[in-house]
């Protein structure tokens, strides 16, 4: 605990081909102990590669994986001291709820009376009723499957736990539900978590650290934060979420020019060497009507529709040359306009984000 | 109301009206016959009518005979049988299921094809390799001087025509009992800490028991009523209980003594599956509960 900076695992030049094809392309990455960190990439960015990878279950084509210091490559699944929680969760269907907790631990010859116990112990932490012990696996629902496979993977008190998007096959309420039940056993535990999805809004609301993938590379590593307001490029800014993208090019040192016709654009700063590329604006920080007036960007467009989004409603806004503008705000301030009425669009120099590519 | 008036129109329902000929044919084909062997086993020795004083001599005089023998010996070569299919089609199955891939098929029509020839042929075949001076015989003698002549007509010969008769019947049940166990339940074992051995023991061995029971009882239930076998490659080395049926409808002409024999037979293999399944819970196991 005294140093909690220092490299746990730790992946230098991981590539794994099939044939010719390159799953996993030179990634490099350290992740420190008690980190949530999560990859995050569409189907196909090779982050299904990347698990099996660290699990155990696939060897790397090159490349180290080390795990405090020593090299993992070579120690086969079942030996490595790290646990998985399967997409598919993997329960064992001809064993009941408690047989499944203590499969591991059976594995093990750990005594009979003392794997009840931690069973127990565990049904509790993931708040399960102990009468669950005797229940059938086909009995429980999809969240108490999820905390049955959660607390499977806890049994043997593993180092390190992998998630393969075990929320993915859940209904939307019970997947929010268990990303902050998730995140909150991360708190309690202090174990190390590595988690997969494909879904960056999940990513953003557990991990303290996001690294996304994109044709087996990756692309960008970074807190929450630094994700959604530098996004390194196009790519990152767009899997977010929808987000206002502009193809521009530089006219001056904080000036750039849609290429399509669609205005001037003041930025705050311009990356390095920045002559082409794409302006991105996220919806909710785009003002709408009389609050853009006065604002340096400015354009105008036909009001065109609105989607209320529950806790904020969306507009869309047509510019001239038929772009479509996405604007949000939170329900206390909605615009109340007609539709095909002409309205402006506006937004701060520091809220625009330019990416090269 | 009108729901209730359309419905009593029709007193069955489309489905029972659908399978009066099948049951019909069920009846007097399967059911009907069955009856009259239970029947006969009650009539008093030697007599072809069904309409006689029932009797319980035959099941005394069976009892009381050497018929415990043909029991046996039945119930011994079946196990034996049963035991060294599962043996040699386990990993048969597993190689069809999980490796060979589209060589699989291949190997399925190989051993499907001989199942089209009788299987007398094919075990007068194996006589003819069995035989003293036969192939296997005469082949070691000409290439390495060692003779092989008390070969036919020995219990082992009777299990291996069994073995060899009734090993499709165990393996492709086991094919797809043992393709029903997902690889992730696998990898999720050994993701815990499971060895290989782990793994076949508490994963492969309990998701596939559906189909390892099915191979099992089919080839008990067909070793145990098998004739052909120990008459052919077995010659008089054992009795089998079903020689004793056989011989006792024809041969000895008396019908109700057979009749009793094939009554205790299929009670013996009921109360075997009836044990097996109460000990081994197939819904259970597939997850259905």
């Amino acid at each position: 605990m005294t140093d909690r900076a220092e490299t746990f695992l730790e992946l230098k030049g991981i590539t794994k081909k099939f044939g010719e094809f390159t799953a996993v392309n030179n990634v490099n990455l350290q992740i420190t102990e008690g980190e949530f960190f999560t990859l995050v990439g569409p189907s196909g960015s090779g982050k299904t590669t990347m698990i099996r990878l660290l699990v155990g279950m696939d060897q790397p084509t090159s490349g180290d994986i080390n795990l405090k210091g020593a090299r993992l490559n070579d120690v086969p699944a079942n030996k490595r001291p790290t646990c998985m929680v399967f997409q598919s969760l993997a329960l064992f269907p001809h064993r009941s709820v408690g047989e499944n907790i203590e499969f591991p631990l059976k594995i093990a010859k750990v005594a009979p009376a003392q794997r009840r116990e931690r069973a127990h112990a565990l049904l509790e932490q993931l708040h399960l009723p102990l009468d669950f012990y005797d229940k059938g696996i086909n009995q429980c629902s999809g969240g108490e499957r999820q905390r049955v496979a959660l607390a499977r993977a806890l049994a043997f008190d593993p180092e390190l736990l992998f998630f393969d998007e075990p929320l993915s096959a859940l209904d939307f309420r019970l997947r929010k539900a268990l990303e902050k039940e998730l995140k909150d056993i991360h708190r309690e535990t202090g174990k190390t978590f590595v988690y997969i999805t494909h879904s960056l809004e999940e990513a953003m609301v557990m991990s303290d650290r996001i690294g996304i993938m994109k044709d087996g590379e990756l692309v960008q590593i970074g807190t929450p934060h630094e994700i959604y307001n530098k996004p390194i490029n196009k790519f990152v800014a767009q899997f977010m979420g929808e987000v206002n993208t502009l193809e521009v090019e530089a006219t001056g040192p904080t000036t750039v020019r849609d290429i399509n016709g669609e205005g001037d654009f003041e930025v705050n700063s311009m990356p390095d060497q920045f002559n082409r590329g794409y302006l991105i604006v996220r919806p909710e920080v785009m003002k709408l009507g009389p609050g853009a007036s006065g604002l340096p960007n400015i354009l105008k467009g036909k009001f065109f529709n609105d989607y209320a989004l529950g806790s904020r409603m969306q507009y869309q806004v047509r510019s001239s040359s038929g772009d479509q503008w996405l604007v949000e705000r939170l329900q206390d301030e909605v615009f109340e306009g007609q539709f095909g009425d002409t309205v402006s669009l506006g937004w701060r120099p520091e809220d625009s984000i330019l990416v090269s590519d | 109301m009108a729901e209730g008036n359309t419905s009593s129109k029709w007193r069955f329902n489309p489905g029972a009206l659908a399978a009066i000929p099948a049951s019909v044919f069920l009846f007097i084909g399967f059911a009907g016959p069955l009856a009259m062997v239970v029947g006969y086993s009650f009539m008093p020795a030697k007599t072809f009518s069904l309409l006689q004083i029932p009797t319980l001599e035959n099941y005394v005089s069976v009892v009381t005979d050497s018929y415990y023998l043909s029991f046996f010996w039945s119930l011994l070569l079946a196990s034996i049988s049963v035991f060294l299919l599962f043996i040699i089609c386990y990993p048969m199955a597993y190689g069809m299921a999980k490796l060979f891939g589209k060589w699989a098929n291949l190997i399925t029509a190989l051993i499907v094809l001989p199942l089209l020839i009788s299987e007398n042929i094919r075990l007068f075949g194996w006589v003819l390799i069995l035989l003293k001076n036969g192939i296997l015989d005469g082949t070691l003698k000409y290439l390495f001087d060692i003779t092989a002549s008390g070969l036919l007509f020995t219990v082992p010969a009777i299990v291996l025509g069994i073995v060899y008769v009734y090993l499709p019947f165990m393996l492709f049940p086991l094919v797809i009992g043992i393709s029903m166990v997902p690889e992730s339940l696998k990898e999720a074992a050994s993701d815990l800490g499971a060895s290989r051995w782990q793994i076949f023991k508490e994963v492969e061995i309990p998701l596939s028991m559906p189909g390892i029971m099915i191979g099992g009882i089919l080839t008990f239930i067909l070793a145990l009523g098998s004739l052909a076998e120990s008459k052919i490659l077995g010659g008089q080395a054992v009795i089998m209980i079903a020689d004793d049926i056989e011989s006792s409808f024809t041969f000895a002409q008396n019908w109700p003594k057979g009749s009793v024999l094939s009554v205790m037979l299929i009670a013996l293999s009921g109360i075997i599956v009836f044990i097996l399944f109460r000990k081994i819970d197939l819904d259970q196991i597939i997850g259905r509960r």
